[in-house]
């Protein structure tokens, strides 16, 4: 195994707020990795650090070796490494066909064609088996706002998985949808990150979901990672227990995400 | 590609008829239309902007500087045939785009807007300021010749007609092959969600500024038509005014479809002409209340209607 | 040094008058996100409101001239809040949950409307009210002579800034309204009517560009297409300061004024260049404006 994302002393505040501590991670390929942490413990900005959309105020951030600290977030997508988003990231207006043929045409290089069609044959076929990879066929031709959240955000990670990463960073992909669809959901999606051999990190509130798909779970409180390893060593820690899962972070987390969305 | 789609076989259509007409309609309505269609050129500048998410209040720069190339290339350069000054035109256009576009592509929204009306003031500042522009009267257009060819009189008046519609059309369906293409939905992506397309691994900058390059290129030519018809230009063309009314037939017009801004255009050189006669200090007011009208009830512009319709029958 | 003087003290004139323009706009869009195109009408609206009432005064009326001023002010405050208010009532207050940029398009077809109802109700014709202009003389500074008018109007913009500052930031409303700038939401659920703070700050708004353009009225020729031309200059002032804060349309206000005073005095060609120049310059280095907050979106 090779370590394919590292950061080294990475910082980052907001005013008086420390978002990120001194977070010294190595994820190595293959790995899945699970992040917890109450809201506002810097999991989303250490994401956004991480695929360039927030400058670090200090450290290092290495992606397969290299330092992508500095990199814009286009750069990083197309050097491999993609994210999604706690609240899907759509085109609201457009049907989830279109949206998906929006970022096949993006996976196609960075300067989009103007002659050639958006809705060209192959492009389409390949936007029909994703749509069934990802269990949402019947949402097709309907307009985004009118999807609901669970499938909102499996299309979310579809487009993000179209442009071939080799990792993967996903932001509370669980969050806005139902206890009930929780596991379905993350079953497509872990089969698909399989599939597409892909490392991958994911945030998650609901231990019994982490505890399902992780082999490592990284916790975060007020932008420092207090306890890093596998979930038995980091859900024992008393630290943990205290601070993160003692915070009301067991399973019914549903009315806090509600507030925090 | 070379196989026309549906719109397109009626973008010729219609400009086939058009050309037919010219020998039938009386010579006011070909000028109406030659300025209308050139106007329409420069909304759609607009328009294609508005598809990204921007929306440019001066848009009237492009159109002023391809007017004045067209202006200043016959009473300065000697230039006379009338391709080359369009083409001078295009090029003075795309060129200041080049420049401005870095500055622009910074911005969104409101400061897109604001920022775009400063920008065309500048330029009015300048040539009121400037007398061997004719400041504010501006100055006559000299006779120009096609290809070494010189109409006489009203013929020449006819000769720019056909060139107008020949190369609205040629536009048109080179903008619905853009509107259609991967690019083109890239640019409404940008409009719908910025921060998705940038993580799509794109640059949302490096397209909308591609994108104000063809703006300004097209906006230019109607500029350039316009001032070849009417034989004069002068500093309203940058004016933030001229602006506003590009945005308003682009409203009208609505964005959804290439044709859009044409009939929108030439519906509103119709009404203006009867307009400004009956109630020549009413036709601004009748025309803050369509755009509120439209803002209401037709927030895609006219042309939804038409696609209401055949939704309906189909 | 004299031509220094002149530029300063006209600078200083013209900032002030910048500054009055710019207040209304900036107040609107500080509270209500909304960028008021129509701003020049309610200056224009203002400008023939008080140079027609003082036109009529000075014609027939036997009181003393000073009660002039009086009479612009009130014209101004009448017809700003008036208007405002059927505007705010009758049209806008529909429309608050539309986008920015909409909102913009909405104000620019209330521009085209009001500049020709100005024109329907007080006509083509230039008014002239020089009156309560040369009532107060002249005085000299150094070798050259000023208006007091319009040195008069410096202190007139000292007020009004000051005044606006404090509402928003020493008294009990001013902290509703930051509340309500910072956001709007929670604001609503901790209670505070916010539609009457909109409807509220959009007539202070328009009422203060009608006094800015009451006050300007004797100095100029009040005709069609004032209006037009002041809204683009109220921009310019507020963009470079950051829309929204009193203190950036100082500070613009401020920068504008003096550049163009100089350009005025050492190369009049640019005059006008200039303005838009300081405005694509301060933007190309600090894209929010002077004062204006940098907003990243959160995802
Ligand atoms: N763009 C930002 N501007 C200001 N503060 C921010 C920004 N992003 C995050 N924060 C702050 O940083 C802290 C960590 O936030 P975040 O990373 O979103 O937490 P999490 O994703 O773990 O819930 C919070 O206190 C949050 O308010
Ligand atoms: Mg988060």
């Amino acid at each position: 195994m090779s370590t394919i994302l590292e950061t080294r002393g990475l910082n980052r505040s907001f005013g008086a707020v420390t978002a990120a501590r001194e977070l010294n991670v190595k994820i190595e390929s293959g790995e899945v990795v699970g992040v917890i942490g109450s809201n506002g413990a810097g999991k989303t900005t250490f994401i956004n650090m991480v695929t360039g959309y927030l400058p670090p105020s200090s450290g290092e951030i290495l992606f397969e070796g290299k330092s992508i600290v500095g990199k814009s977030t286009r750069e990083i997508i197309r050097n491999g490494m993609t994210r999604s988003f706690q609240v899907a990231q759509l085109f609201p207006e457009m049907t989830v066909l279109d949206n998906l043929l929006i970022a096949l045409v993006a996976a196609e290089g960075p300067r989009p064609s103007f002659l050639g069609g958006l809705r060209s044959r192959s492009r389409i076929a390949r936007a029909d088996e994703i749509l069934e990879e990802f269990a949402v066929q019947q949402y097709r031709n309907a307009i985004v706002s009118a999807v609901p959240q669970g499938a909102r955000k499996l299309i979310d990670i579809a487009m993000a998985l179209i442009g071939k990463p080799r990792m993967l960073l996903l932001d509370e992909p669980t969050s806005g949808v139902s206890v009930e669809e929780k596991f379905p959901l993350m079953d497509t999606v872990m089969l698909a990150v399989r599939r597409h051999k892909v490392t991958v990190l994911f945030v998650e509130h609901d231990m019994e979901i982490v505890e399902r798909y992780v082999s490592r779970v990284l916790a975060f409180y007020s932008g420092e990672i207090i306890s890093d390893g596998v979930p038995a060593k980091v859900f024992g820690d008393a630290k943990v227990q205290e601070l993160v899962i003692g915070h009301g972070h067991g399973r019914k987390t549903e009315d806090k995400e509600r507030s925090a969305a | 590609m070379l196989k026309l789609d549906k719109t397109e076989i009626w973008l010729v259509v219609s400009a086939l008829v058009l050309l037919a007409s010219a020998f039938l309609l009386p010579n006011w309505l070909t000028f109406i239309l030659t300025l209308a269609l050139a106007k329409a050129l420069v909304v759609q500048g607009v328009v294609i902007q508005m598809r990204a998410g921007l929306v440019s209040f001066g848009q009237g720069l492009f159109f002023c500087i391809g007017g004045y190339s067209v202006g200043m290339g016959g009473a300065f350069l000697n230039i006379h045939d009338a391709f080359v000054l369009v083409a001078l035109g295009v090029a003075a256009s795309v060129g200041v785009a080049a420049i401005l576009g870095l500055l622009m592509t910074r911005y969104r929204d409101i400061f897109f807007a604001m920022l775009s009306l400063a920008l065309s003031m500048i330029l009015y500042g300048l040539i009121v300021k400037n007398q061997a522009l004719g400041s504010t009267d501006g100055f006559n257009v000299h006779d120009v010749s096609f290809l070494g060819w010189m109409p006489a009189g009203e013929d020449q008046k006819l000769v720019i007609f056909v060139l107008t519609v020949i190369v609205a059309g040629g536009i048109a369906i080179a903008l619905n092959r853009y509107m259609k293409s991967g690019l083109g939905g890239v640019n409404e992506a940008i409009k719908e969600n910025e921060i998705r397309v940038e993580f799509l691994g794109l640059s949302p900058r490096w397209i909308l500024y591609a994108n104000y390059l063809f703006a300004a290129g097209i906006s230019a030519v109607g500029g350039a038509f316009t001032a070849l018809a009417t034989g004069h230009v002068d500093p309203e063309m940058a004016f933030w005014t001229t602006s506003g009314e590009f945005v308003f037939i682009a409203l009208l017009g609505g964005t959804s479809h290439v044709a859009a801004p044409f009939i929108a255009a030439v519906l509103f050189a119709l009404v203006r002409t009867y307009a400004l006669e009956l109630a020549p200090h009413s036709w601004q007011m009748i025309l803050g209340f369509v755009l509120l009208a439209i803002i209401v009830f037709l927030p895609k512009g006219l042309w939804s209607l038409v696609a209401g319709k055949r939704r309906a029958a189909a | 040094m004299t031509t220094l003087y002149a530029i300063l003290i006209d600078g200083m004139i013209y900032a002030s008058w910048l500054f009055m323009v710019a207040a209304g706009l900036t107040v609107i869009y500080g509270v209500m996100r909304i960028l008021n195109m129509a701003h020049g009408s309610f200056y224009s609206i203002g400008a023939y409101t008080g140079a027609s009432l003082v036109g009529w005064y000075f014609s027939g009326a036997q009181g003393a001239p000073y009660w002039s001023y009086a009479l612009l002010l009130g014209a101004a405050l009448v017809s700003g809040v008036v208007v405002g208010l059927l505007i705010e009532q009758g049209l806008l207050q529909f429309m608050y949950k539309r986008d920015e940029i909409l909102m913009v398009i909405v104000t620019y077809a209330l521009l085209l409307i009001l500049e020709d109802a100005t024109k329907l109700i007080f006509g083509v014709d230039p008014y002239f009210t020089f009156q309560p202009y040369s009532l107060l003389g002249r005085s000299e500074i150094g070798e050259l002579t000023f208006a007091n008018y319009d040195l008069a109007l410096i202190a007139v913009a000292a007020v009004i800034g000051a005044a606006c500052w404090l509402t928003l930031n020493r008294t009990h409303t001013g902290k509703v309204l930051r509340a309500v700038i910072q956001d709007r939401e929670i604001a609503i659920a901790m209670g505070v009517n916010v539609k009457l703070m909109f409807a509220a700050t959009f007539v202070v708004g328009t009422t203060l560009g009608a006094i800015a353009g009451a006050l300007t009225a004797p100095a100029i020729s009040v005709s069609p297409g004032i209006g037009v031309e002041v809204i683009v200059l109220a921009f310019a002032v507020v963009v470079v300061g950051g829309l929204g804060s009193i203190e950036g349309a100082i500070v613009g206000a401020l920068l504008v004024g003096i550049t163009r005073a100089a350009a005025v005095h050492l190369a009049p060609q640019i005059e006008l260049f200039v303005i838009y120049g300081v405005m694509a310059l301060v933007l190309a280095v600090r894209p929010q404006g002077l004062f204006g907050r940098d907003l990243a979106r959160k995802i």
